[in-house]
């Protein structure tokens, strides 16, 4: 389907002159999608489950430091390099332009993790497991998943499908700004914007073409619907 | 049982020596298969305990999803190359030397393949649902990805198990007759079944040896394009590192090189265990060793080929794993260096070495060694040092992994000990084939010269 057919083309922007690394979207993203829990030493590990990190890299020397951050999450290349490589189409592409990821169809080979550029995607090395009380905050909106497959940020697609059928309950189109998922809702500094790239007027799209965009790793050719604004600091300000 | 001091004037003495290996086994070879079976179990224990838990038994962790399962894969796959090398392609050059080489070989292909093609599902997060790739009419109506690199590996790995085990059965036809005829009892009868009735009539021998040679022709792209797929599965991705156009023929060219070595290990082997000396003669090794160097030759030139142009064109991500790898891992970077081009290319130079047993031994071994490492140091470092600096990692295998991987190489050798036990070893008909044409002369003159120049 071409982009210009499209009613909905669902993207995000990320201002990295707003985000003051918090972690926030972060807490939002594990409590919203029900992601698994590790504990301390799995974590030491590095077998954390989380679909969205904040990068921080440090830049300068003592004292002159300064800590960039980059919230990364899965960027829903329009490209993606991830959905090929998958034997079993668990990894796939929606009309809407989101990477798609079936749990039930995945039989773990991991392919799609190598494949992505971003390393945003994270495995179930273990079943997951919520000590009492916290099974009585998952969502039920979510699958919790089994150990041996592969998931990733999938943009809150159940909170995309459940305004889009209150919309189409209503007879509308979805508004912009009605939905939101939950790392966008929670950003103090609304650093992160999301919405429907294909309206041209909405937040987003208006945002997305700021001179100050880009997009990461673009010379991969993966077309990501993740747009950054470049984040200014001290050479910015002057 | 004693070899006879020249076999090729006595064919039932020769049929008898090359069969020895099938004789009553000895407490040594229970004790072999005793040994093998009790680490085979262990590796399947160490893989249940994989399937019950979970994936972080392993030592994968992202950013690197592949360990050494997928090391074994491809060394596995590289070493079924020896069978087809050996076999198809000197077959069709007609080099008389193949032939006590032969039968080994083809098994090793077989063996190697099915361990091969183990691992990649012992490797998969969730095997008991394997069956999802099998591209197969279900009630999902949902066909696998005919685009992904796995799919075209399940395909190319169950044709190429296919079609070298129709190759080994074919050879074997006339041999199980040989060992029918010899046979008493239930051997006999299964032997019988498996010769499909083989008379040796002259439109038998005809037929049989028009098939080989069309097996052989196909067989031989097959396992060109076996390798092909398996380095695809890397070439194709973005992965710097992996993303390389050269990888499918320095794949297929180190998959021959791995091949021939083992030939050479194994074939020492069995010349020892089963007294073999009078078939495998030094020339027999001298052969072998001079196209292992003209295989070490091609591997250094690629191996060259693919370093010099990403050092040259010095891209900070593909330099990155280059430098990464050197590293992290310089003792494993020398090792494969050393085994896989400088020892090779300077010791089998001199046909003192080539002929000397104990020296091919050590060398074929080193350059097995160094394969696996070079495997190993295709896989893991790229993964390491990917696109996101943050995301850098490493790769340790874990205990299960490793039990795992002692259990592939046990598997390997119990399977071959079985089939040395059960079937003819030797190609005895195509050995005796020449045999019979070294004996046959004809008259010149005054002079009676052989049918056939000793190839020396």
């Amino acid at each position: 389907m071409s982009r210009q057919a499209r009613l909905y083309q669902w993207g995000m922007v990320i201002d990295l002159d707003r985000c003051t690394g918090c972690g926030a979207c972060v807490v939002a993203c594990q409590a919203e999608n029900n992601v698994a829990l590790v504990d301390k030493q799995r974590f030491a590990e590095g077998r954390n489950m989380h679909w969205l990190r904040i990068e921080r890299y440090w830049e300068g020397e003592f004292p002159h430091v300064r800590a960039r951050f980059l919230p990364m999450l899965c960027q829903h290349c329009g490209d993606a390099p991830c959905e090929p490589v998958c034997p079993v189409y668990a990894s796939y592409h929606n009309a809407e332009g989101l990477n798609g990821q079936v749990y039930n169809r995945c039989v773990g080979t991991r392919y799609c993790g190598n494949n992505c550029p971003y390393a945003v995607r994270v495995f179930n090395f273990l079943n997951p497991d919520w000590p009492e009380p916290l099974p009585d905050q998952l969502n039920p909106d979510v699958t919790v998943r089994s150990r041996g497959v592969m998931e990733k940020c999938t943009f809150c697609i159940q909170r995309i499908r459940r305004g889009k059928e209150t919309a189409k309950n209503e007879r509308r189109l979805v508004r912009d700004g009605e939905i939101q998922p939950a790392c966008a809702q929670t950003c103090p500094p609304g650093a992160i914007v999301f919405g429907n790239l294909a309206d041209p007027d909405s937040h987003v799209a208006r945002l997305a073409r700021s001179p100050r965009r880009f997009r990461l790793f673009e010379d991969l050719g993966t077309d990501p619907s993740v747009i950054y604004l470049k984040g200014g600091g001290h050479e910015h300000a002057g | 049982m004693s070899t006879p001091a020249e076999p090729h004037r006595d064919g039932a003495a020769a049929n008898a020596a090359m069969l020895s290996s099938t004789g009553p086994a000895t407490w040594r070879w229970y004790l072999l298969a005793l040994l093998l079976g009790t680490v085979v179990t262990g590796g399947l224990t160490a893989f249940s305990y994989q399937v019950m838990t979970g994936m972080v038994v392993t030592g994968i962790n992202r950013p690197v999803m592949w360990g050494i399962y997928i090391v074994n894969f491809v060394f596995w796959v590289g070493l079924s190359h020896s069978g087809t090398m050996v076999s198809a392609i000197l077959r069709l050059s007609q080099a008389n030397w193949r032939r006590p080489i032969l039968r080994g070989a083809e098994a090793m292909t077989v063996f190697s393949i099915m361990v091969g093609g183990l691992f990649p599902l012992i490797h998969l997060g969730r095997n008991w649902v394997f069956y999802y790739i099998i591209p197969y009419p279900s009630q999902y109506g949902l066909w696998p990805n005919f685009r992904s690199p796995l799919l075209w590996d399940m395909m190319a790995i169950t044709t190429y198990i296919i079609g070298s085990s129709l190759f080994l059965y074919l050879g074997l036809l006339p041999d199980l007759a040989v060992a029918r005829d010899r046979a008493a009892g239930w051997r006999r009868l299964a032997l019988a079944m498996l010769a499909l009735g083989w008379r040796g009539t002259a439109q038998q021998w005809q037929t049989f040896g028009r098939a080989s040679t069309v097996m052989a022709c196909l067989i031989i792209p097959v396992a060109v394009s076996v390798h092909s797929i398996v380095a695809w599965d890397f070439a194709v991705t973005l992965v710097p590192g992996w993303h390389s156009t050269i990888f499918p023929p320095y794949f297929v060219i180190g998959a021959i090189t791995s091949g021939v070595a083992a030939v050479i290990t194994l074939m020492i082997i069995i010349r020892k265990a089963f007294h073999l000396e009078a078939f495998l003669t030094p020339l027999h090794f001298d052969n072998l060793a001079k196209l292992l160097l003209i295989v070490t030759a091609l591997w250094s030139y690629f191996y060259f080929a693919e370093v010099f142009t990403t050092w040259y064109g010095h891209q900070p991500i593909e330099w990155e794993v280059f430098s990464f790898s050197a590293g992290h891992y310089p003792l494993l970077l020398m090792i494969m260096l050393l085994g896989n081009s400088v020892v090779p290319l300077t010791c089998l130079l001199w046909r003192r070495v080539r002929r000397s047993i104990p020296a091919l031994l050590i060398i074929s071994l080193l350059v097995n060694v160094a394969m696996f490492i070079e495997r190993f140091l295709i896989v893991v470092p790229s993964l390491s040092h990917k696109n996101v600096p943050f995301l850098w990692g490493s790769y340790r295998p874990s205990w299960v992994e490793l039990t795992v991987m002692a259990a592939a190489f046990c598997g390997f050798a119990l399977l071959y000990m079985l089939f040395a036990k059960f079937f003819p070893i030797m190609a005895i008909t195509d050995v005796r084939e020449e045999h019979e044409a070294l004996r046959g002369e004809t008259v010149r003159g005054r002079t009676r010269l052989s049918t056939l120049i000793d190839e020396e």
